[in-house]
């Protein structure tokens, strides 16, 4: 594993430490739901990123309130960084009538507009044209936003991934594709299911340019965006960002995942994107044991009002079901 | 003042109108831009509008269809065409599990307002892959609107409809009907409202219920009956979802007889819903059974013998009314 690059960026004290609370928090909060499920408060749809946190901070980190994110079912963290509330998030895991689908959907096939959220289907990929059809809009409009449209190495098999990059590279779109390569299609290893060793050399026969890097390091995955998100607001289009990464986890909460070593995941849990970002963080004085505790704290009273909030809340009205199908 | 134009040229017109009207609308689909579409509907669009808001796109109807989503997210009112309804199955996906879904699972917190236009239907020599009906596979996906107009000032009004509407709205424009199908149009904003019926011919005797381009042969056939003494209501649904149950309920009151006619396959075309309906909810109004003349539960074969045995025709429904009426 590489050291962390000392950044030629600047970032300030509280910009890092505010990378490192939602890197804190993004993990906590899977945790949380990952022994929510085994007490049987939440039913299922639970897929958690963990392992992966670096990617959502690193890309998420410095977008604009305007800005669109198309994230993916691990990315609740991409949610919350956008704006809404854990609590409602939490309500949502419960399917309770204050979460985002009243209901509907536990997982995070649901969005908010206003935020300049869209969230996923469970057909992977699909996401991805209609992040083009966003982006197109801000073409139309001449405008600066930028649309990040995350997808799994295992979605850029798929024809979606391929109309819509290609939909993006000849409109020269203002999206950055985000692919968390965490090895895995749900049990098919990587190499099963392409021929190449990098999902960034895919973005080339769309007419952009594709990067692979380091997706646990959140500095690297912020430097790269960084760049990526510059080129989409002067209108040079998209970039494919390839992260490589691992999820901790299985597929969902209910599985296993014995289709892998444990030395295998032992070697990727020590470069856990927390274990390497902190030391870097002690070193340069930004961080305090009186600090990390301090932020432990508040993620722990953020997660147990938002799990109170989501256990208070109401159940959906049973004829919610049948509601909100046409405007 | 009503003017005579062809169905093709009142879609085109509808189209034209809704674009001066609203900056929001575009169009977008293959060969819609300076080629002016496969069958000329978008012809002079470009010029007027300009290629931003008249977008040739790469032969990928899902990224067609997602991107219009993506665009409608933003408060634009694609109107995305499919080169042929055949084709619509490349997109299908994009229709029924992002489109049809997305203001559900958003707990109704957006709108989908997309059209899909679908040039569907046989009768032009088409064979296997340019003739489909395949309108059932979309009224059984609840959060759309289906649409099938029989004539140019349906075709004009629908369209406009459709495009004012808040939901994606899957429009059919039957191909045997594009310069066949000549008709008074208004020249002003005359909307055909989603979900009535017309009563294209009064009578009492038996109820015809029908749409798109059996439409014409279905008067026809009426009008044969009526040399034989025998008054039947055409109905032309015009919306297949949601259809007009209020006027078909009006007419079997009166008739107690029923016909349905679709050029759709007859396994789970809509004459098998409104069969039901009619059965399950008015049993006791009928004094006959529910008789229907569908396309044959085969694909629409090329050889001019083949098509003409698998097509309804007028000597096919007049020889059911004549059952139907001798019931």
């Amino acid at each position: 594993m590489p050291p962390i690059k000392r950044t030629k960026f600047k970032l300030s004290t509280d910009e890092l430490l505010e990378m490192f609370y939602w890197l804190k928090l993004i993990r906590a909060f899977d945790e949380r739901l990952s022994l929510l499920v085994r007490q049987g408060k939440v039913r299922s749809g639970v897929y958690t990123g963990i392992g992966q946190e670096a990617i959502i901070v690193g890309t998420c980190f410095g977008l604009r309130k305007d800005d669109y994110i198309c994230p993916l079912h691990r990315d609740l963290g991409a949610f919350l960084m956008k704006g809404v509330e854990p609590r409602v998030m939490m309500a949502q895991m419960f399917g309770k009538a204050t979460g985002l689908s009243k209901g509907r959907d536990s997982a995070l096939h649901s969005g908010v507009p206003e935020l300049g959220i869209f969230g996923n289907t469970s057909m992977l990929g699909a996401n991805l044209p209609v992040a083009a059809g966003i982006a197109l809009t801000f073409k139309m409009e001449q405008k600066d936003n930028v649309v990040v449209a995350y997808f799994g190495e295992g979605a850029s098999n798929t024809g979606d991934f391929h109309e819509a990059l290609n939909f993006a590279g000849v409109n020269k779109l203002p999206v950055v594709f985000i692919c968390e390569n965490n090895l895995y299609a749900y049990s098919v290893p990587i190499e099963k299911a392409m021929a190449i060793e990098d999902v960034a050399v895919r973005a080339e026969g769309y007419g952009f340019d594709g990067v692979a890097i380091n997706g646990n390091d959140v500095l690297a995955v912020y430097q790269s965006m960084k760049g990526a998100r510059r080129r989409a607001r002067a209108g040079e289009g998209p970039t494919l960002i390839e992260c490589k990464t691992y999820r901790w986890h299985g597929h969902s909460e209910h599985d296993k995942a014995f289709y892998r070593t444990p030395e295998e995941l032992a070697m990727w849990k020590s470069r856990d994107p927390l274990v390497t970002f902190t030391p870097y963080l002690t070193h340069m004085n930004v961080l305090t044991p009186e600090k990390e505790q301090e932020t432990e704290a508040r993620i722990k009273d953020v997660l147990d009002d938002a799990v109170r909030f989501a256990e208070d809340s109401p159940d959906p009205a049973p004829e919610e079901a049948v509601n909100d199908l046409y405007a | 003042m009503a003017k005579e134009i062809t169905y093709l040229e009142a879609i085109r017109e509808a189209l034209v109108e809704e674009m001066r009207r609203d900056p929001k609308v575009f169009v977008l689909g293959e060969d819609v831009g300076p080629y002016g579409g496969a069958f000329g509907v978008t012809q002079g669009i470009v010029d007027e509008f300009g290629e931003a808001r008249c977008l040739d796109t790469p032969i990928s109807e899902s990224a067609i269809v997602g991107v219009s989503i993506g665009a409608s997210l933003r408060g634009y009112r694609p109107v995305a065409e499919m080169q042929f309804a055949d084709f619509i199955s490349c997109g299908f996906d994009q229709i029924v599990n992002q489109a049809a879904t997305l203001r559900y699972r958003y707990g109704g917190r957006a709108t989908v307002p997309i059209v899909i236009r679908a040039p569907s239907g046989g009768n032009v020599g088409g064979g296997l892959y340019h003739s489909q009906n395949p309108e059932g596979w979309f009224i059984h996906r609840p959060g759309l609107k289906v649409v099938a107009p029989s004539t140019p000032y349906d075709a004009k009004g629908l369209l406009k409809a459709a495009i004012r509407d808040d939901n994606p709205v899957v429009y059919f424009e039957h191909k045997y009907l594009y310069r066949r199908a000549k008709g008074p149009v208004p020249e002003g904003d005359e909307i055909v409202p989603i979900g009535v019926a017309a009563i294209r011919r009064p009578g009492s005797d038996a109820t015809l219920v029908t749409y798109g381009a059996m439409v014409q042969p279905s008067l026809e056939a009426a009008d044969r009956l009526a040399k034989e003494g025998v008054e039947v209501e055409v109905i032309d649904l015009r919306s297949l979802l949601p259809y007009d149950k209020a006027a078909l309920f009006t007419s079997i009151e009166k008739t107690s007889r029923l016909l349905i006619v679709h050029e759709d396959v007859k396994t789970l075309g809509i004459g098998s819903e409104l069969a039901a309906v009619a059965v399950e909810e008015w049993f006791e109004l009928l004094d006959a059974p529910v008789m229907r003349v569908t396309y044959p539960d085969t694909h629409p074969p090329f050889s001019q013998i083949l098509e003409q045995f698998t097509l309804p025709n007028v000597a096919k429904i007049t020889e059911a009314l004549q059952r139907l009426a001798a019931y």
